[in-house]
């Protein structure tokens, strides 16, 4: 038995990994400027965490076929080195490795969290609310008038709670339930909860982040690719919370710009 | 001269003395893992339902609305329901399985033997810690009864959504404020259980036992208690948080201006990330809880069945250590994403990229040490090594998890849930295996049919490959987790995979009764069991029958002469000599 | 039992630290017989107290981390002043030990001889459990005080956790008067032993200096 386990391992351990050597499932195409950093650090962790997943399955099964079939007479042995050599395998093997990840994926981090906006980013507002997305333009004045939380009725269809009559700077938001935008134009994304925690992810935008209640959070993309895409909510908000999706439209400028007037004009 | 728990109390001669309300540690270990059984089967029962309702949605089945005429009419569940079962079987099996099985189980069973004492020194406590995490179970379960049904929030409880009330959806009531009153129960039950495992460890070990002569599964389940003390003592407080904002009124975790059903909600203040600091202080500690003493059991029945001592005893045990330590520093890597400042994102990155080196010296240690050793394969060994298998394997998503780059991709993907699962979920159920199948010839006296388990070992082994390998695929395509159906376009392609894991579960799920029966068949018919059928060597092997007499050792407490796993050592031929055996040998010099 | 390879009996071959208690070292002594840990062990209350007060460090110490990051998290705190008597209930608080430590010294004396010629000491403990009660009344006290003021438990986050602080406090301390009201029991049935009066002393010192830093905390942050 001991020889078929060995066998069943190491066979458990190639099926495993042929899906992902042959990315029969895999992330979506980037769309976005700062996935590539994303992506390469994606392959080299995969890499390395392949090449340990299957080292240490076939060292296993190795060992189980090679030890289990002891006669009266054997001796034991100790592995070379005893454990000394593992003890220095894992700290100058894994540890350098680990390391070496972190200080590259701190890089990745870094290109998406720490480099602010450009000033010239287009603003975009998105609200998170059970159990849609709701996206706010600006309009030609470039403000977004305040939020009134008890004026926020879905109802009334006043999703943002603004109110046009005495906010000058809300006069001309442009509230949309789908988000479009110009291709090659970074984007600000003001994320703001209406009530408990969500999330915005973008698969092919690289774009992952929780909306915190009470507190108003941001990030930035900038979006290369025409086509259009699916937002889903990733941080369980409740029973609607596999419903909660929304669609980005990635367009050239010209069409972005006819969008949004229609947009405006069915405020 | 300190008196022992020897003059707490005598052997009780009535039933419930005996078997209900026993001051017997062995007793309680039984109780325990009486409990966790239970737990179990109602946990796995709960995937079935889970894993059926994700691969084909609007199926009805038979007998649904039975449980829950709300959750299920017509017997096809609802999107409500499908969370409220996945909450259940999320804390059931993380608190009343992981946590209860190889620490309380098996650890308040063989603790005081392996140290050689007669009990621990606080029975009363100790009975207590099972009744009062039995009142726990019971007050979670309620929740299934009441009129709005149990939280459906997930086992992380985030809030404000935990803590809104009702507003926030069906069990967000009352099932929330039973989830915090039952978890708050537990932790004081665990707190108990680890007074107790520490008292036993420092102080109640017999002649000649030192701290290093110690078995590793003793090692594992003193490391656990201590990780449990720090741990549940943060997650009672937050609980009880959570449990004002939800009937006080307060606003611990819960913002000003939420509005919800068009209704500004009364709440001021708060702060949601709170919630998820206090929570993942206990959380991260929490896995490792439920992994440890596993780790340690497997140690302990691999020597045996390997003939040879671990490569390294004390680099093992000092791995072990490293890993408890290192536990409360990278909490913050559930929070990658949360909101929380991305200076910290990367601050929590390395001391959870570093985890992964006293994890690798541990694998590497096991390694080692099955090389030129006389490996031994039966029920207990196969999910010994399955165990390793099956770590190493959810062991390497950790090193995509711990980095905020990549945890862009796959945070809150099937990912996330094929990690834990692997690296938790299975490999601790492994280790409560190994440890059932190797125990339970002193436990009752009786061997468990080895024919049996494995059987039970084959269809745990590959099933839970097939089920749990294929959440990495899912989560790298994007497949978000908590989802009830998948009508997101671009997850259509996965629901065949999908379907595939449900039946490779009913399977694998079905095999878990086979266990279950051997369990009980062998409790009643399984054959005489010698005393020592593993030829091991530590002190629970020493006892004068089978089960042990009422205080272990028969009145005689045992000297220990030898470190605790005399095999055979280099150039021996695989003699072995019990620690209480006062034949000297040449000893094995622990180098580390 | 197995056969052995065959060299003289050596039970340590590494030099031993023989003297102290409560040390990991490998207990067999260089030419002695090993010792039970449990001889020389501090007797497991001792041990569990320590444990016991740990957990309940952490638990004061996760709800402090919620009080700053609630504190420093929003602009809704309103400081208030504490109640004054608070201050005279730590005074009583910190006379209880004082009387408990007198308690602890007489007993063992009362003990060792015999428990004749020398007064019995059980009044300085009843005079511990009246301080401790004491206290707990004027907390009560203070809570009255309060809401006279119309803070409540949901008035205000400062509030809020003032009332929690002190209702945890009040009830681990509440406990401690039942070690004691134990201590007594079995003080004057004579089966009390050294073990267990040091250890409930022990946690109704931590409940003293736990306060001592609860009120600090409170009076800084309230």
């Amino acid at each position: 038995m001991a020889k078929f386990f060995a066998v069943t391992i190491i066979v458990i351990a190639i099926l495993s990994a042929i899906p992902i050597l042959r990315h029969t499932w895999w992330m979506a195409q980037d769309i976005s400027t700062h996935g590539q950093a994303i992506d390469e650090q994606m392959s080299e962790t995969m890499a390395e965490a392949g090449i340990s997943f299957l080292a240490a399955q076939i060292l296993l099964a190795v060992f189980i076929w090679m030890f289990s079939h002891s006669k009266p007479g054997d001796k034991i042995k100790n592995f070379p080195g005893g454990a000394t050599t593992m003890v220095l395998g894992a700290f100058l093997l894994v540890g350098t490795e680990v390391l070496a990840l972190g200080a590259f994926g701190a890089k990745a981090w870094a290109k998406i969290y720490f480099t602010p906006p450009a000033a010239d980013a287009l603003p975009v507002q998105v609200q998170a609310g059970q159990f849609a997305f709701y996206f706010r333009y600006p309009g030609p004045d470039g403000k977004f008038g305040p939020i009134h939380p008890n004026l926020v009725s879905e109802a009334n269809q006043n999703f943002y709670g603004i109110d046009i009559d005495h906010d000058a700077d809300a006069k001309d938001d442009i509230v949309t339930a789908e988000m479009a935008v110009p291709v090659n134009r970074e984007i600000h994304l003001l994320m703001h909860s209406k009530d408990v925690g969500h999330s915005f992810f973008v698969p092919e935008l690289r774009v992952q982040q929780d909306f915190v209640p009470g507190l108003d959070l941001s990030v930035h993309f900038t979006a290369t690719k025409i086509g259009r895409y699916e937002i889903v909510c990733t941080q369980l908000c409740g029973l609607g919370h596999y419903n909660m999706k929304a669609y980005l439209s990635v367009l050239s400028q010209e069409d972005y710009d006819n969008w949004l007037k229609k947009q405006a004009a069915l405020q | 001269m300190h008196e022992t728990a020897h003059a707490a109390h005598q052997a009780p001669t009535s039933f419930i003395r005996k078997h209900v309300f026993s001051l017997d540690h062995k007793v309680i270990g039984k109780q325990y893992y009486g409990l966790a059984l239970v737990a179990v089967m109602v946990g796995m029962f709960l995937s079935w339902l889970m894993r059926i309702h994700l691969g084909w949605t609007n199926f009805a089945i038979p007998g649904l609305h039975l449980l829950s005429a709300n959750g299920a009419p017509g017997n096809v569940m609802t999107p409500e329901y499908y969370l409220q079962l996945m909450t259940m079987h999320a804390t059931i099996m993380v608190f009343f399985v992981l946590t209860t099985a190889p620490f309380a189980a098996f650890g308040n069973y063989f603790l005081p033997i392996q140290v050689g004492a007669e009990d621990m020194p606080f029975p009363r406590f100790n009975m207590m810690s099972f009744w009062v995490t039995l009142t726990a179970f019971i007050v979670l379960i309620a929740s299934f009864f009441v009129s709005d049904g149990p939280t459906l929030g997930g086992w992380t409880q985030y809030a404000p959504l935990s803590a809104v009330g009702s507003v926030g959806g069906p069990g967000e009531g009352m099932g929330v404020v039973l989830w915090a009153t039952s978890i708050a129960i537990f932790c004081m039950g665990q707190l108990l259980g680890s007074l107790n495992f520490i008292t036993t460890t420092l102080d109640m070990r017999t002649k000649g036992m030192s701290m290093w002569r110690l078995p590793i599964s003793s090692w594992g389940w003193f490391i656990t208690s201590i990780m449990g003390l720090t741990a549940f003592a943060v997650l009672m407080p937050a609980c009880i948080l959570l449990i004002l904002d939800h009937v006080a009124g307060t606003s611990f975790f819960v913002p000003s201006n939420l509005v919800i059903n068009d209704q500004l909600q009364p709440h001021a203040g708060g702060s949601t990330l709170l919630w998820q600091h206090l929570f993942w202080f206990f959380g991260h500690p929490e896995v490792y809880i439920a992994i440890v003493p596993g780790m340690g059991i497997v140690s302990h029945v691999l020597v045996a069945n390997m003939r040879r001592p671990m490569l390294s005893h004390r680099t093992l045990i000092y791995s072990f250590g490293a890993l408890a330590v290192l536990s409360y520093m990278v909490y913050g890597h559930h929070m990658f994403v949360s909101g929380m400042n991305p200076v910290s994102s990367i601050v929590f990155s390395f001391p959870t990229l570093i985890i992964t080196i006293p994890s690798t010296i541990v694998v590497l240690i096991w390694l080692g040490s099955l090389y030129g050793a006389r490996l031994r394969i039966n029920s207990a060994s196969l999910f010994a090594l399955g165990f390793i298998s099956m770590f190493i394997a959810g062991g390497v998503s950790g090193f995509f998890l711990a980095q905020p780059s990549i945890d862009i991709m796959v945070h809150a993907t099937y990912f996330v849930v094929g990690h834990f699962h692997m690296v938790m979920g299975v490999a601790a159920m492994f280790g409560i295996f190994a440890g059932t199948y190797f125990w339970f010839p002193k436990m009752y006296g009786r061997m468990m049919n080895e024919t049996l388990g494995k059987v039970h070992f084959w269809f745990s082994f590959v099933g839970t490959y097939c089920i749990f390998m294929p959440f990495h695929y899912l989560g790298l395509a994007g497949n978000v987790r908590r989802y009830q159906a998948f009508v997101v376009d671009y997850m259509q392609p996965l629901i065949p995979l999908h379907r595939f894991i449900t039946i490779a579960a009913l399977v694998t799920g079905a095999a878990q009764l086979i266990f279950v029966f051997n369990l009980f068949y062998s409790r009643f018919k399984g054959a005489p069991a010698p005393a020592n059928p593993w030829e091991a060597t530590s002190l629970e092997w020493s006892t004068p029958s089978s089960p042990p007499p009422f205080d272990n050792f028969g009145g005689k407490l045992p000297v220990v002469y030898h470190d605790p796993y005399q095999y055979g050592v280099e150039g021996s031929t695989g003699d072995y000599v019990m620690q209480d055996s006062p034949e000297q040998i040449h000893s094995v010099r622990d180098e580390a | 039992m197995a056969t052995t390879v065959h060299e003289p009996p050596k039970l340590e071959s590494r030099p031993v630290n023989v003297g102290g208690s409560g040390n990991f070292r490998n207990m067999v002594p260089a030419g002695g017989l090993p010792r039970t840990k449990q001889q020389y062990a501090p007797p497991p209350a001792s041990t569990g107290i320590w444990v016991a007060l740990a957990a309940i460090g952490m638990t004061f110490a996760a709800l402090t981390s919620a009080l700053v990051v609630r504190k420093d998290g929003s602009n809704d705190w309103r400081h208030f002043t504490l109640p004054a008597i608070l201050y005279l209930n730590t005074l009583i608080l910190l006379a209880s030990s004082v009387t408990l430590e007198v308690a602890r010294k007489r007993v063992s004396s009362f003990m060792a001889a015999g428990r004749v010629g020398i007064a019995n000491p059980a009044r300085w403990l009843y005079l511990t459990l009246g301080l401790g009660f004491a206290f707990v009344a004027g907390q009560y006290l203070a809570w009255r005080q309060l809401s006279a003021q119309g803070l409540y438990l949901a008035t205000n986050p400062s509030s809020s956790f003032f009332y929690v602080f002190t209702a945890a406090h009040a009830l681990h301390l509440i406990g401690g008067l039942g070690g004691l009201v134990r201590v007594t029991a079995k003080l004057n049935t004579a089966s009390l032993r050294r073990a267990t009066l040091d250890a409930t002393s022990r946690y109704w010192h931590f409940m003293d200096v736990l306060w001592v830093y609860l009120l600090l905390l409170l009076w800084m942050k309230l």
